[in-house]
């Protein structure tokens, strides 16, 4: 599904990714970790489009993104650390625009399916200017959703989320995996990331540090490894 | 399929004015207050005053549609959403376009608004059967302006004094273009004897709008790279 080559990002005379080498296959869920800095947000911001890579290649689905970009667009989902939704808007009204442009058929299904989905029934009219953290959280999860994409990248898709909040979005997640879609989750809760994925990816330095599986659920083991290589001096490779 | 993402984007941002009110209310005021005080600086009686309402017009369209320029994009920064237009499978172009069909929409409305202001407070008065000539000019001339200041507006809210940014960027660029359009203006208002020369400048204005427009449709994509 991806395949990463070479990925050097710099911006200004500060080089974030140094020669990233990933390879993805379909419906994989990957957990990425790293600690603060090491350049996970800005790998996802290349896979999603917005950032252009400055060396290397990165292809989705087998195709170029610096090619076939607005195609590969319409496949990807992008949940990042902004809520990217409109203050001024209700969650119908935003959903409404962002499926609007993603050329959604049946629309107004879809966007009432997916207030329901996060939980907003009850907000549907208001304007998300007034909504709590974990409320926004919950709209730009439903945005990222919005096209059913078959790759879907989350940066720390968990922060601000109450309990029944994290239980929709892995929810979401477990039926998005069941349609063989393809998952990236940028994240700081080793809980999640054990139950979530099978598969992680330890981001140090710009680099890929480590890249491993472990049992499910199994939180203590990833923690341990995590710290191994984060902070026991196993410098990227 | 371009230009109807575009109209979705106009369509959602005039939409957000017509909510919000916000910059078609701050563009209005203050094209109301610069004609208020340029008549409370010149004795609206005086003949010769009548001569400088040709380039009060055009202060008026430039300062108000600064501030909804400005507004398009810094707008969009605010959690991020920029970069969900970035993300959406459509054509930058079509962000471009809608950008500047809906900024284009708001200072028209400005316009439609505080020119007869303007004529009111002047008493001006012009020979009527030059008022298609003179909406002719006001709609290319705000087209052009707008072409441009939609492209330096996007690249300007990437900074960090995006207010201070777009007017030192945008006025050498459109500068030939306001020469034209208060010189047409000027004939079409005052003096429609010399209407050839009217005539040329509008040649000239008409050009400077389709490559500004050409290069912001074809830039925009490139602005929006990080
Ligand atoms: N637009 C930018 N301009 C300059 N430097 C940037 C930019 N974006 C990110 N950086 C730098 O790149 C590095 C990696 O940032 P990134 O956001 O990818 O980290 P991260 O792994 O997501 O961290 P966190 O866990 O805190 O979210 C940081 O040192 C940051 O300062
Ligand atoms: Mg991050």
């Amino acid at each position: 599904m991806i395949e990463v080559n070479g990925l050097v990002k710099r911006i200004g005379d500060k080089t974030i990714l140094r020669g990233i080498q990933l390879k993805i296959n379909k419906g994989e869920t990957v957990g990425i970790l790293g600690s603060n800095g090491a350049g996970k947000s800005t790998l996802l911001k290349v896979l999603a489009m917005i950032m252009k890579p400055t060396f290397g290649t990165v292809t989705i689905a087998g195709q170029d993104i610096r090619k076939n970009a607005t195609a590969l667009k319409q496949m990807v989902g992008f949940l990042p650390h902004a809520s990217m939704v409109y203050d001024h808007f209700s969650p119908y009204e935003n959903l409404k625009f962002f499926g609007s442009i993603y050329h959604i058929p049946d629309l107004e299904l879809r966007v009432s399916e997916l207030i329901d989905q996060v939980g907003l029934k009850l907000f549907t009219h208001e304007p998300v200017r007034s909504f709590s953290r974990g409320m926004m959280q919950r709209i730009a999860i439903a945005r990222a959703m919005i096209h059913r994409p078959q790759l879907l990248l989350l940066d720390e898709p968990h922060t601000g989320l109450d309990q029944s909040a994290v239980e929709i979005l892995n929810q979401v997640i477990e039926e998005m995996k069941k349609d063989q879609a393809t998952i990236l989750m940028v994240t700081h809760d080793f809980m999640q990331a054990a139950k979530i994925c099978d598969r992680f990816i330890i981001i140090k330095g710009g680099r890929v540090a480590d890249d491993f599986s472990v049992a499910e659920g199994d939180a203590a083991i990833l923690y341990e490894r995590y710290k191994q290589v984060v902070e026991g001096g196993k410098a990227g490779c | 399929m371009l230009i109807k993402d575009a109209l979705k984007i106009a369509k959602k941002d005039l939409y957000t004015e017509w909510k919000t009110k916000a910059t078609i209310g701050a563009m209005l005021i203050f094209s109301m207050l610069v004609v208020l005080v340029f008549s409370f600086a010149f004795d609206p009686m005086r003949a010769n005053v009548q001569a400088l309402i040709p380039g009060l017009i055009w202060v008026l369209v430039v300062f108000g549609g600064m501030l909804g320029l400005n507004r398009a994009f810094v707008a969009e920064s605010k959690n991020d959403t920029i970069f969900a237009l970035n993300i959406a499978p459509i054509d930058a172009s079509s962000v471009y376009l809608g950008k500047c069909l809906a900024n284009f929409i708001l200072l028209l409305i400005v316009e439609l608004i505080a020119i007869p202001f303007l004529f009111l407070l002047f008493d001006y008065k012009f020979d009527l059967s030059y008022l298609g000539h003179f909406i002719l000019v006001l709609l290319i001339g705000t087209f052009g302006f707008i072409s441009a200041g939609t492209l330096l507006a996007a690249l300007s809210a990437q900074t960090k004094s995006a207010e201070m940014i777009l007017p030192l960027l945008l006025f050498p660029i459109v500068s030939p273009l306001l020469i034209g359009v208060t010189q047409a203006t000027k004939v079409f208002l005052n003096s429609p004897e010399n209407l050839s020369s009217a005539i040329s400048w509008i040649q000239l204005v008409g050009a400077y709008d389709v490559i500004i427009f050409a290069a912001g449709f074809l830039l925009y994509e490139y602005i929006q790279e990080v």
